[in-house]
């Protein structure tokens, strides 16, 4: 069986429905495991007291946050060249969850930024181009609501998704690229000298499994969700043209 | 509950604002998702009716 067979949307939705509650239950578990360990059972930072605690839902939010995006921009790839509709539609149903781990990303590191920076904000180059992000995943679900054509949608949203790629990647690289600002480098690394301490590693990415898999049942919850508007707008249309 | 210091403002406000957030997405994707199932199946048994 080839992966394009699930670009049947009927085949899509008969094999990811039985799914989801295996991938809620297991992002739910790896979330419950992570966050509670991380909490209650790490003990707090030299340099950052309790305040490294955040590291928890700011690291895996902005991990998915950038690779929501680059999720999104394979499945416009797909559309744009082999013309799925289910990939156009995945896409889609991405962009809002997208959109919650970049506030999520924000906002956590807003919180920890005022009492280790001394500021909510700066404009670093992380923080900014992280900011950009969320302005794209703005426009991005903006423009599909605007165009009524799904098909032109579909066209028009895949080639804002690639500008904003070269944001995601900013977002991803931004420390490394401009050697400048407040935010620090990457917390996981194969370095073993840059890397955060196991104490703190392994909550961490216990933490990441639990946001990768929420992401993942999220996004095929609302791709069948799309799928399922799309044919009930057919339905819709076609019984209007036989009343009238 | 552990002792989070000087920080427990700053710890507890991003673990309420996360838990929130990632809360409001899975409610507001599960709803949808129900709400269109039940449609789709009203349509199409109306369709095949």
């Amino acid at each position: 069986m080839s992966i394009w067979d699930y670009a049947n949307p009927k085949r899509f939705i008969a094999t990811t429905t039985p799914a989801l509650p295996w991938l809620f239950a297991l992002a739910g578990g790896c979330l419950a495991v992570g966050l509670v360990w991380g909490f209650f059972l790490t003990p707090e930072a030299e340099r950052f007291g309790s305040s490294v605690k955040i590291i928890y839902l700011h690291v895996p939010s902005a991990m998915m946050a950038i690779n929501a995006w680059a999720m999104m921009l394979v499945a416009s790839l797909i559309w744009l060249v082999r013309r799925h509709h289910v990939s156009a539609l995945a896409a889609r149903a991405a962009a809002p969850v997208g959109l919650t781990m970049t506030l999520i990303a924000i906002v956590t590191g807003a919180i920890w930024g005022q009492p280790m920076w001394g500021t909510w904000w700066a404009w670093d180059p992380r923080l900014t181009s992280f900011l950009i992000l969320g302005l794209f995943y703005l426009g991005y679900i903006a423009l599909w609501e605007a165009i009524a054509d799904p098909d032109a949608a579909a066209d028009l949203t895949s080639i804002l998704c690639l500008v904003g790629s070269v944001f995601a990647l900013l977002s991803r690289y931004a420390v490394n690229f401009w050697n400048q600002g407040l935010h620090q480098g990457a917390s996981l690394s194969l370095d073993a000298e840059e890397n955060v301490s196991d104490v703190y590693w392994l909550p961490l990415v216990v933490c990441i499994a639990g946001f990768a898999l929420l992401f993942l049942a999220l996004v095929l919850m609302r791709t069948g969700t799309e799928i399922r508007a799309r044919r009930l707008r057919a339905l819709t249309l076609r019984s209007q043209r036989l009343e009238a | 509950m552990p002792d989070l210091g000087r920080y427990a403002a700053e710890v507890l406000a991003a673990y309420a604002a996360s838990l929130a957030l990632l809360g409001a997405i899975t409610w507001s994707s599960v709803s949808r998702w129900r709400r269109l199932r039940a449609e789709m199946e009203r349509a199409e048994r109306g369709r095949d009716g």
